[in-house]
């Protein structure tokens, strides 16, 4: 600790951070641009000048950059000392000299920082008379608008874009007062964070492309916590709706999860809300219309007759959700939804987690790794985030040396500068190349046996006692020594693994890894399918299988799906057969999807958007979203929908199903505690959604009638669809919007940190349910190497972040990114097929019945033998990991599939 | 402007520029570093750098095309856009600009019947601003192609010019 002295003030602070990022952590105002707490120092906008004085006596001081300068022990400085006051005010000014005056027809006007800076100055007069430069801008893709105009030349974009987040498209191109921030041409950006340029930027250059498209000013944005549903990872966002629509997805701070930055699917994943494939109403097989009545009647009906009720849960929907339709159908009836292989992969992890002895890491944790192997992941596909995570840790090495040679570590381009001479050991084992691989220092491709042998031989290279896999080749042997070794030597090594290969012995092997090392704190990271699959595991449930067995062998004849399309999850045939047999289907769900359309009765369930529940993510961190505004009817939050049939339950209120959860199942005792419940009030009145400003509330609804509405009420949650109330000093759970008096943009959330980029004041939200314990025997369970066989190819389903996952491929700008579905294969299978990139090969079954057809992609890293493909795409339903099929190079005028098929 | 890489490898390069380029790769530790000197190899004899230039040196040197063009853009001496055969850079950093920058360039444009950036009609001269060239001492100045020409007068640039035109 070190005491200093700021403007007379005597103050305790850390040691080694800089002064500016110490002075916010004080809750001093200090103005800045190029400085921020994820991107550390660059010195190059001259914003936080402040006075250092040399001594006691020295009266004079002299002007020091604040983030340039490190705290030191017995330091005086001055803040408010008008020299300083003055020198700042004139910076602004000359920042300013280019920037238009519009802001009021800004998208950034009201959550700027540029605006916040410039009113803390005092800068508020304009004196500049002169012309200002313009320029064009660029197609940037469907996510971000550009505006170069408003630029100030912070360089926070090139930063984070390039030095952070590891892309080249978007550079800084000119020279003197006359740079540009864009691309070589025009083009979507290729990185797939490239969304926090958004909230990274400063100002208004780059805007969130699919919130201009019906945007409302940040004041007017109605908001509640929320948790991402588009990966297992669990990020925290801040969704913002006005007129009953959702309008955009910004971040949520989590010192523990995402910081402060997001990936694109989960920032622009959020349309599929206001797709018109939304269940807007309720559906009886037959009849023309339904009202609630009509629906919890029938509903109620179908359960009384029915012999039996099968009760099929989800993944994507709520702790709550789930467990009530556990207690609706029973835990005998009760199944997880989930294919074959994924149940089985999900419960490995899960007994992993539960009783292996590992810590499972956080985002926050796995950015503090000195070692890693990636084995069998994609991780930008499968866990996007993560995958910026693994690139900081990539970075430690350079921050070791840097400490050696007393640099400071938020000094940032001298401690990139360090990168080439102190690699981090990064190994990636995996199907083919991926997006990380140039922060690796060896990758190795292989089928999924292979990544399991091979991560095997690294367990038994690091503990005797671990089984050794039979005939490795020298090179994997040398490879497994390597990394061995690597991980050995760490302090803190890492391993991340997940379900993306669909084998089991590769979950078992990268165990067998991280429980061989010894001594050292290792952590091992999954990455699983959705962003429930974890509290689903925990929940426990039978296979899917076993329901279709059921309903075959007539053990029931009717069932309930909750938020579920089981067409993505088992063949067609079966899944039509199941639906068939049963006497009555009742689907809960809220976009139209395949098995929607099968639905007896249909009830229209809310998103995440419009209701409240606990999801479990990667990690064991259980956490509460709550609804940003009201459902309207007939839509209905689906425990509700359940509960509303269930008539003698206990339970009326969903913090009654939360805690009935907690106490059913050990594990999730805790998860009460993930937020404060629907009782907590700050001096006595609810949490209010609406920011102080909220405008237009008495004429918003005026076109249908003039008399104002009252608000509606929220019997469930801390919250109100109201602007009364205080949201000062509520927990950070349950903080709707990150404002601070003068901190108008998201940066106000140093307003609410411990210390800059440290946790959140009263705690990072969410409980974690597993603390490392116990330890499980070695699984020894070992596949033998893939053998590729001539004439057949094993099918291998790859992750896409666009794409891959079923909600938010229903948002138009996410569907635009992605990838045109065609087959991945090896340069000399593609060879013996005699075909080339972009051609079409017939996919076929072994009898020879065609699947479909599909153009190829030549892909010399993904080994020969596999024919890779994307997973989740609806047009590739019918193939699965591990089915084996027959390639034969298509005629070009070759029929369509379903011609074919018909 | 449709710049899809070609795959006619390093398309629009000579051989003898593909050879001078490998040459000078090896002086340097990183394949970024060689971005100018590989930029002035092309530029020597074109006189400027084409868009589909820049992206062969950047697939030569396994470079991002992007980075190369922030540093040809930041690059003074590089240029983007054709030029003529002689370039006049007249300095208008605080020396020069106090000395006399504007009337030099002005009378550089009445002369030449351009504009700064422009191509003269011949195809001889191009004007642009510079900054600092370190010859304060005797502002205005301006490099005249590759000679530094001190204490700029309206004859001396007549002067200047009218041997230009003759040699």
């Amino acid at each position: 600790m070190a005491r200093i002295e700021i403007d007379g003030e005597l103050h305790t602070v850390q040691d080694g951070n800089n002064l500016l990022s110490t002075c916010l952590s004080l809750g001093l105002d200090l103005p800045y641009f190029c400085w921020h707490p994820a991107l550390g120092s660059a010195g190059a906008c001259r914003q936080c000048a402040i006075l250092q004085y040399r001594d006691a006596d020295d009266q004079q001081g002299h002007l020091v950059m604040a983030c340039m300068t490190p705290v030191q022990d017995g330091m005086r400085i001055a803040l408010t000392a008008q020299q300083a006051r003055q020198f700042r005010r004139d910076n602004i000014e000359l920042l300013m000299t280019n920037h238009p005056h519009y802001c009021p027809v800004c998208e950034e006007g009201g959550e700027c920082h540029l605006q916040d800076m410039t009113l803390l100055t005092g800068h508020t007069m304009r004196r500049f008379r002169g012309q200002k430069r313009t320029h064009d801008n660029q197609y940037l893709g469907p996510f971000i608008n550009h505006e170069m105009n408003r630029c100030i030349a912070c360089y926070r974009c090139v930063r984070f874009y390039n030095d952070y987040a590891g892309s080249d498209d978007l550079q800084v191109f000119g020279i003197h007062n006359n740079v540009y921030f864009g691309r070589f041409e025009d083009g979507a950006l290729q990185s797939e964070f490239s969304g926090n340029l958004v909230e990274v930027c400063p100002t208004g250059v780059f805007t969130d492309k699919t919130f201009s498209a019906h945007y409302a000013r940040k004041w007017d944005l109605q908001t509640a916590p929320s948790v991402c549903v588009h990966c297992s990872l669990g990020c925290n966002v801040a969704p913002g709706e006005r007129y009953g629509e959702l309008r955009r997805i910004v971040n949520r701070y989590h010192g523990e999860v995402n910081g402060y930055l997001l990936c694109d699917r989960g920032r622009f994943g959020y349309d599929f809300v206001n797709s018109p494939k939304r269940i807007r109403k309720l559906h009886i097989a037959g009849q023309a219309s339904c009202s609630v009545t009509m629906a919890t009647d029938k509903f109620h009906t179908m359960l009384q007759a029915a012999d039996g009720v099968i009760g099929i849960a989800s993944p994507r929907a709520s702790l709550e959700a789930n467990f009530a339709l556990r207690a609706l159908v029973g835990e005998d009836n009760f199944f997880l939804g989930l294919d074959d292989s994924e149940h089985t992969l999900l419960n490995a992890i899960h007994e992993v987690m539960r009783d292996g002895g590992i810590h499972s890491p956080s985002l926050q944790e796995i950015e503090q790794a000195d070692a890693i192997l990636i084995l069998g992941e994609d991780v930008t596909h499968s866990a996007p985030r993560m995958a910026l995570s693994l690139r900081q840790a990539a970075r430690n090495a350079a921050f070791a040396l840097a400490s050696k040679l007393h640099i400071q570590p938020w000094q940032d381009a001298a401690v990139r500068e360090l990168r080439k001479q102190a690699p981090t050991p990064v190994f990636i084992a995996s199907i083919c190349s991926t997006r990380l691989d140039d922060i690796a220092t060896n990758t190795w491709h292989g089928g999924p046996e292979d990544l399991a042998r091979l991560g095997f031989a690294i367990a038994h290279n690091l503990n005797d006692a671990a089984p050794l896999p039979a005939a490795l080749n020298e090179d994997q042997q040398a490879l497994a020594a390597n990394i061995a070794r690597a991980l050995r030597q760490a302090q803190r090594p890492l391993i991340v693994s997940g379900t993306s290969c669909s084998s089991l012995a590769v979950i078992q092997a990268a165990y067998n890894i991280a429980r061989a090392l010894p001594e050292s704190a290792p952590q091992l990271a999954f990455t699983l399918p959705e962003c429930n699959s974890l509290g689903m595991a925990i929940m426990g449930g039978k296979p899917l299988q076993q329901a279709f067995a059921a309903m075959n062998q007539g053990l029931a004849d009717s069932v309930v799906i909750l938020e579920n399309d089981i067409y993505r999850r088992a063949s067609t045939q079966q899944v039509d057969a199941f639906l068939e047999t049963a006497r009555h289907v009742v689907v809960i769900d809220s976009l139209q999807n395949n098995t929607t359309e099968k639905a007896a009765l249909l009830l229209a369930t809310a998103t995440f958007a419009e209701s409240e529940g606990t999801l479990v993510n990667n990690e064991g961190r259980a956490q509460r979203y709550f609804p940003v505004y009201p459902v309207t009817d007939p839509v209905r939050a689906s425990w509700q929908w359940l509960l509303s049939v269930m008539t003698d339950s206990p339970w009326a209120h969903h913090d009654d199903l939360t805690s009935a959860c907690a106490g059913a199942f050990p594990e999730l005792a805790t998860i009460v505690a993930a937020a404060p419940g629907a009782d907590y009030t700050v001096e006595g009145c609810k949490i209010p959604r609406q920011p102080q400003r909220y405008s237009g509330r008495t004429a918003m609804h005026a076109n249908i009638a003039v008399s104002e509405p009252g608000q509606p009420s929220d019997q469930e949650t801390p919250f109100t669809f109201s602007m009364e109330g205080t949201t000062a000093k509520v927990p950070p759970a349950v903080l709707p919007v990150i404002w601070a008096p003068g901190w108008d943009s998201n940066q106000a959330i140093n307003k609410f940190q411990e210390e800059t980029g440290g946790s959140l004041r009263a705690g990072d939200p969410g409980i974690r349910l597993f603390e490392a314990s116990g330890t499980q025997s070695w699984f020894n369970d070992i596949p033998p190497a893939f053998q590729a066989q001539p004439g057949v190819w094993k099918v291998i389903m790859l992750p896409h972040i666009f794409g891959s996952e079923e909600l938010s491929l229903q948002s138009p700008a996410i569907a635009e990114r992605c990838p045109a579905v065609c087959a991945l294969l090896h340069p000399l299978d593609a060879e013996t097929l005699a075909i080339s990139d972009c051609d079409t090969v017939a996919i076929r079954d072994p009898s020879g019945t065609l699947i479909m057809n599909m153009p190829i992609r030549i892909e010399k890293t993904l080994p020969p033998g596999l024919l890779g493909l994307a997973t989740g795409r609806p047009e590739l339903q019918p193939l699965q990991s591990g089915m084996l099929v027959c390639l034969h190079k298509s005629d070009p005028l070759a029929t369509d599939v379903s011609e074919e098929r018909s | 402007m449709n710049l899809t890489t070609d795959k006619s490898t390093f398309a629009g390069l000579t051989a003898q520029e593909i050879q001078q380029i490998e040459a000078i790769i090896d002086h340097y530790e990183d394949n970024n570093a060689v971005a100018v000197e590989a930029l002035n190899i092309v530029q020597k004899q074109r006189h400027w750098i084409s868009d589909q230039c820049l992206c062969a040196v950047a697939e030569l040197l396994q470079i991002s095309r992007t980075h190369l063009e922030s540093v040809a853009t930041f690059d003074n001496l590089i240029y983007r856009q054709p030029v003529g055969n002689t370039v006049i850079h007249y300095c208008n950093s605080v020396t020069c600009w106090m000395l006399g920058s504007d009337r030099v360039c002005e009378h550089l444009c009445q002369r030449l019947n351009v504009q700064p950036g422009e191509v003269s009609a011949d195809g001889e001269f191009t004007i642009l601003p510079i900054v600092c060239l370190g010859a304060c001492h005797h502002a205005p100045v301006a490099l005249v192609g590759d000679d530094l020409k001190l204490a700029l007068t309206e004859d001396s640039i007549d002067e200047i010019l009218g041997v230009k035109h003759r040699g």
